[in-house]
């Protein structure tokens, strides 16, 4: 259900909302100086009940999380917080949002983080093109400091915090937490085999947590409402899956963006009323939440006859009709992803979709494991083929053996995220493929942008 | 071969930024982006020079630059153009947007402009997918952009 909330953007369009006492007008930092004065065990309840499922796409319990990292911490092996603002997932444009218009709840996030996990520093990770966003983090992080909120004793506490900026050189791996922090200790941004995970070896070879800016940023809110009252937010606090967050969507609707709701919005919600509906034609199909997530097409309908599927509830109704959830969306087969949705309509052609993405990862590729950086090259090279009108029938049959090889076969999650979103459009579109090998092409509109 | 040399102002930059980490490799990307700020890419002199800096094989330095798509390994134009073609941008006519630019300078998106005024590239997704189709031009966004609007940049640029 639809029902839209102004937590993380209530500054958004302000002048300048993005300033300390725009955000301190709306009691800013007030919970940073609160988290400080409770024991861990406290906070770390608050934020287990609140729910947060992580935003940057695997949605794994942020209060978890936390709870992972050894305690207490010793001295030698300093704990670090790392922020994983390296957004670059095709259709994500969310962080960017909230560090370009109110940085200062990241900053908040991240001292609350920091004492929640036992760090006295934490390292945004921001993707090197997004300058403005750069220059708002930092001068919200010189306006914390100068009012005495980070630095040896925030808020009179006993608990130093320091925040840096740090920036990546474009490389979408880095999104994944393990390359990313190769990346922040200087090093090509190649993943790293779990186990360890980083809250055992992370960054610097040191216990470390990695978030999310979207999910540090909601931190303050939810402990401001109360974890469970947070939680409750959501249409899905049942499943875990609480609070608000900012859904974006882009594509073929009359007004892209990016939406703070509810957890519990559908895809009708978001693509007609918040996205004003779709133009140039009827809704044909959506990639639910960033390029990896396999595509819905819009005649889809719930298939869950087991009472008890998270989907159950809406079993014979249209896919679109699904709150949007970490597990309902698992659920429907695809995943929810970063939450950002691009929206095509059947004037676009969904061969031409499946190569556009393709030629991404193929691009993105480390190059580190065999069966993601020749699949992905591979997956590429016979999609131009079939999109210049030389494929084959076979062709299409290979494309699904290729996918096939690179699932489960790699260091990191790339690998799936190459492979799940070919296999979607290869078996929702099994017709139109066919289709647009036999002709050469005739049979599709030949657009993506009409 | 002339050694680099960082400006007064860059160096002041460089010891800012090792002081954040505990050692000093980390520092290796922020480093490298001061330097190309200043150089225009990252020339096999400035491989020597951070490596010596920050302590570091200059075969680990070249191992990063070459890895990182934003650090350049011969000089671009005084303009850099990137154009986002990800799927919500080839959604809202990037492609189109490409095929102006290349055809108004006279180059194919990865070339430099003959005067060496503007080098045009596509980009992967630059984060801007609800104002598409986008395109950077050296630090700053341009969104929601229209041919009318790409020729007004371009004669800014090219001018």
């Amino acid at each position: 259900m639809l029902r839209k909330t102004d937590y993380l953007t209530k500054r958004y369009g302000q002048p300048n909302g993005w300033k300390l006492a725009a955000y301190e007008r709306d009691g800013g930092y007030e919970q940073a100086k609160r988290a400080l004065g409770m024991t861990r065990e406290a906070l770390l309840e608050e934020m287990k009940a609140a729910n947060i499922r992580g935003r940057g796409g695997a949605g794994f319990a942020m209060g978890v999380k936390w709870s992972f990292m050894p305690w207490p911490p010793k001295p030698e092996r300093p704990h670090y917080l790392v922020i994983n603002a390296d957004e670059g997932e095709p259709g994500t444009f969310k962080d960017r949002t909230l560090m370009e218009q109110d940085p200062h709840s990241t900053v908040e996030g991240c001292i609350i983080g920091c004492f929640g996990i036992g760090a006295h520093a934490a390292y945004i990770y921001v993707r090197d093109e997004l300058h403005l966003a750069k220059e708002r983090l930092n001068g919200a992080i010189a306006e914390a400091k100068a009012k005495g909120y980070l630095g040896k004793r925030p808020f009179g506490r006993d608990w130093p915090v320091e925040v840096y900026v740090h920036t990546g050189a474009g490389a979408y791996i880095c999104g994944e937490e393990t390359a990313l922090l190769n990346s922040l200790e200087g090093k090509r941004g190649e993943p790293r085999l779990k186990p360890p995970f980083p809250a055992q070896v992370g960054a610097f070879g040191m216990p470390s947590t990695v978030n999310n800016l979207e999910t540090i940023a909601a931190v303050p809110t939810a402990l401001k409402l109360g974890g469970e009252a947070f939680s409750k937010l959501s249409d899905l606090h049942a499943l875990k899956d609480g609070g608000c967050r900012l859904f974006g969507v882009s594509g073929h609707v009359k007004r892209p963006g990016i939406y703070e709701a509810c957890v519990g919005l559908t895809l009708r919600d978001l693509i007609f009323d918040l996205g004003g509906g779709v133009t140039h034609g009827e809704l044909y199909f959506v990639v639910p939440g960033g390029s990896s997530c396999p595509v819905l097409r819009a005649d889809e309908v719930v298939n869950a006859p087991n009472e008890t599927s998270p989907i159950h509830p809406w079993h014979g109704k249209s896919v679109l009709d699904v709150p949007m959830g970490v597990d309902t969306f698992r659920a429907l087969g695809t995943m929810l992803g970063t939450c950002c949705a691009i929206v095509l309509s059947d004037k676009a052609c969904p061969v031409l979709a499946m190569h556009n993405l393709m030629r991404f990862y193929k691009h993105e590729s480390c190059g580190q494991c065999t069966p993601c950086r020749e699949g992905s090259a591979w997956l590429d090279r016979i999609m131009t083929r079939i999109v210049q009108g030389e494929g084959t029938l076979e062709e299409l049959d290979r494309l699904h053996e290729i996918a096939d090889s690179i699932m489960g076969n790699t260091i990191c999650a790339f690998g799936e995220g190459t492979a799940m979103p070919a296999l979607g459009f290869l078996r929702k579109f099994r017709k139109e493929f066919e289709a647009y090998v036999k002709t050469r092409g005739k049979s599709s509109t030949g657009l993506l942008a009409p | 071969m002339t050694p680099f040399a960082p400006t007064e102002e860059r160096e002041k930059q460089i010891q800012e930024i090792v002081a954040r980490y505990p050692n000093r490799q980390a520092a290796l990307i922020p480093v490298l982006h001061v330097c190309q700020d200043q150089n225009g890419w990252i020339s096999k002199e400035i491989v020597e020079w951070v490596a010596t800096r920050l302590e570091l094989s200059a075969a680990h330095v070249l191992g990063v630059v070459t890895f990182y798509t934003l650090f350049n390994q011969s000089p671009p134009g005084k303009h850099q153009v990137w154009i986002c073609r990800t799927l919500s941008c080839a959604l809202r006519g990037s492609d189109a947007l490409i095929r102006h630019c290349e055809k108004r300078l006279g180059v194919h998106a990865g070339e430099t402009t003959k005067d060496g005024k503007v080098t045009l590239r596509t980009a992967e997704c630059l984060a801007s997918c609800g104002t598409a189709p986008m395109m950077q031009v050296d630090r700053e966004y341009h969104e929601n952009l229209t041919i009318a609007e790409v020729d007004r940049i371009l004669d800014r640029i090219t001018s």
